[in-house]
């Protein structure tokens, strides 16, 4: 669909080779969806979407999201900057321990905060002691085990931008005299603002389908911490049909995210 | 679906001739309360019946029960309750009727040395006391709703876990002051908490069901498992465990 646009190199003869294995690899991506909505019970559709419990998860999931990405932007964004702009030793390590929850197993950062940040943990027993505040249990923690796992595509997205960005604006900015502070806030974040946009859609979207760590760090209680993925695997136990109806508005969702957003921020060059 | 009607047909080789004659996998479904005693049980069974191996699937049964409805590939199913079990065979998948094996109850699970200095239930609605269940849909939470609506304890959890084993695990790092989980479970995790019984427990009582099911790929190896986790040597195990005999 997309490759009218190139016109050198595309619209010859697609060799076979590649056109199987990637209508195969589409198929793939696209059937157990289509099996989603062909298993839909349609009829039924409007009062189960409208029994108790669906809402509420589905506001929870939205507000959890929204908040973490606010949070991997506040605290995303400068340390993209740092990876992106600033030489320092030890950079490459920095960079790798940044991509780490992308490949760890969601449920091994949901125990890996319990340590950190439960009750008896490190940094969590000294917060429960002063302050008297927990975060398992709490949508705070729903807040914290998303922005855990989903803040290095935000820090990803955001360090690719100003890597590719011209820097002899900024450098531009510096002659006249900006401070590197200046620079950042006048220049270089308007500069790199679609970038941190297309980040900050991926974070969230991977926010609010988080599972694993949400529910080994948070636990599953209603209208707290229990998200729309959680409902969904709950909803499992006992009735097949009630798990489908809600996937698929967790489905609708993120389509509706990505595809309203997709032609501005995030479209393929 | 496919594999369904592939099995099946041939293959039994020799009838049971004592325990001659077992081979190949047999996949197991279970509870995840039955996580320790029937990973031992399997040990000795497949050292029993050299050329046999005994794959386990732990998890909530009502996931279970889900899983096999939707076709999963297993020879044995060993739930929780009842009423999970009665998903299965209801739907037509279990071979013949399900039998009671074992019973189970509730204890509080508190961290160990018990902090909270917890006694009983009514303790568990004190300000301050978190405390996880296990979700209704699941038998855990079944048996915990009931137990604690015979002891009239009106609680607000913090949390309603999938399985037993994920509420015991927040008793066990301490995020909860206690949990209602099963006597066994507690028994396995007796170095990272106590169990506290309570009277109450008495009033929900699970019995756990076994069936052979109708798609098994390994019957004759199912059946023999099934045997073996009823003669004395499971039994022995599961009591062990602080199963009770049905």
């Amino acid at each position: 669909m997309t490759a009218v646009r190139q016109r050198r190199p595309g619209t010859r003869r697609v060799p076979v080779v590649l056109l199987v294995p990637a209508a195969l690899g589409l198929a793939f991506l696209v059937l157990p969806l289509a099996g989603l909505l062909v298993r839909t019970p349609w009829a039924s559709l409007p009062e189960r979407l409208t029994a108790p419990g669906v809402l509420t998860a589905l506001r929870l999931s939205l507000q959890a999201a929204t908040i973490a990405t606010v949070f991997c932007v506040v605290l995303g964004v400068p340390l993209a900057w740092l990876l992106a702009r600033v030489d320092f030793p030890g950079r490459r390590l920095v960079r790798a321990l940044v991509t780490v929850p992308l490949v760890l197993p969601p449920v091994v950062g949901g125990v890996a905060l319990l340590l950190v940040f439960g009750r008896r943990g490190l940094v969590g027993s000294w917060l429960d002691d002063r302050f008297g505040v927990t975060f398992p249990f709490t949508t705070a923690g729903v807040v914290l085990a998303e922005a855990f796992v989903a803040m290095p595509f935000l820090v990803i997205a955001v360090e690719g931008a100003l890597r590719g960005a011209d820097t002899r604006y900024e450098e531009a900015a510096a002659t006249l005299g900006a401070g590197r502070w200046t620079t950042f806030r006048r220049v270089t974040l308007p500069l790199v603002a679609p970038g941190i946009a297309a980040g900050a859609v991926l974070c969230w979207a991977r926010a609010l389908g988080e599972f694993g760590a949400t529910i080994t760090f948070a636990g599953n209680f209603p209208g707290r911490t229990r998200t729309m993925p959680l409902a969904v695997y709950l909803a499992l136990e006992t009735d097949l049909q009630d798990a489908v109806v809600l996937s698929l508005v967790l489905l609708t969702v993120s389509v509706v995210i990505l595809v309203s957003l997709r032609d501005r921020w995030i479209a393929a060059p | 679906m496919l594999a369904l009607s592939a099995c099946g047909t041939t293959n039994t080789s020799q009838p049971r001739s004592g325990a001659a004659g077992i081979t190949g996998n047999v996949t197991v479904f279970a509870a995840a309360s039955l996580n320790e005693s029937f990973t031992r049980i399997g040990k000795d069974f497949e050292a029993a019946n050299p050329g046999t191996t005994v794959t386990f699937n732990f998890a909530g049964s009502s996931t279970l029960a889900t899983q096999i409805n939707q076709g999963a590939p297993a020879d044995l199913f060993a739930a929780a309750s009842p009423a999970t079990m009665k998903t299965v065979t209801d739907a037509g998948n279990g071979e013949g009727t399900a039998r009671t094996f074992v019973k189970n109850q509730l204890v509080i699970a508190v961290p160990e040395g018990n902090p909270k200095g917890i006694t009983g239930l009514a303790d568990l609605t004190r300000p301050g006391v978190k405390v996880a269940l296990c979700a209704e849909q699941v038998p855990c939470g079944a048996a915990a709703k009931q137990a604690l609506d015979t002891a009239g304890v009106r609680l607000t959890p913090v949390t309603l876990e999938q399985d037993v084993k994920a509420a015991l695990s927040k008793a066990k790092l301490g995020e909860v002051d206690a949990a209602l989980v099963y006597r066994t479970d507690a028994r396995a995790a007796a170095s990272d908490v106590d169990g506290i019984e309570f009277p109450e427990s008495a009033a929900a009582v699970n019995d756990y069901p076994i069936v052979v099911l109708k798609s098994a790929p390994n019957k004759a190896a199912a059946q023999a498992f099934l045997s073996y986790v009823l003669a004395d040597r499971g039994r022995a195990v599961l009591t062990e465990a602080g199963f009770q005999a049905p």
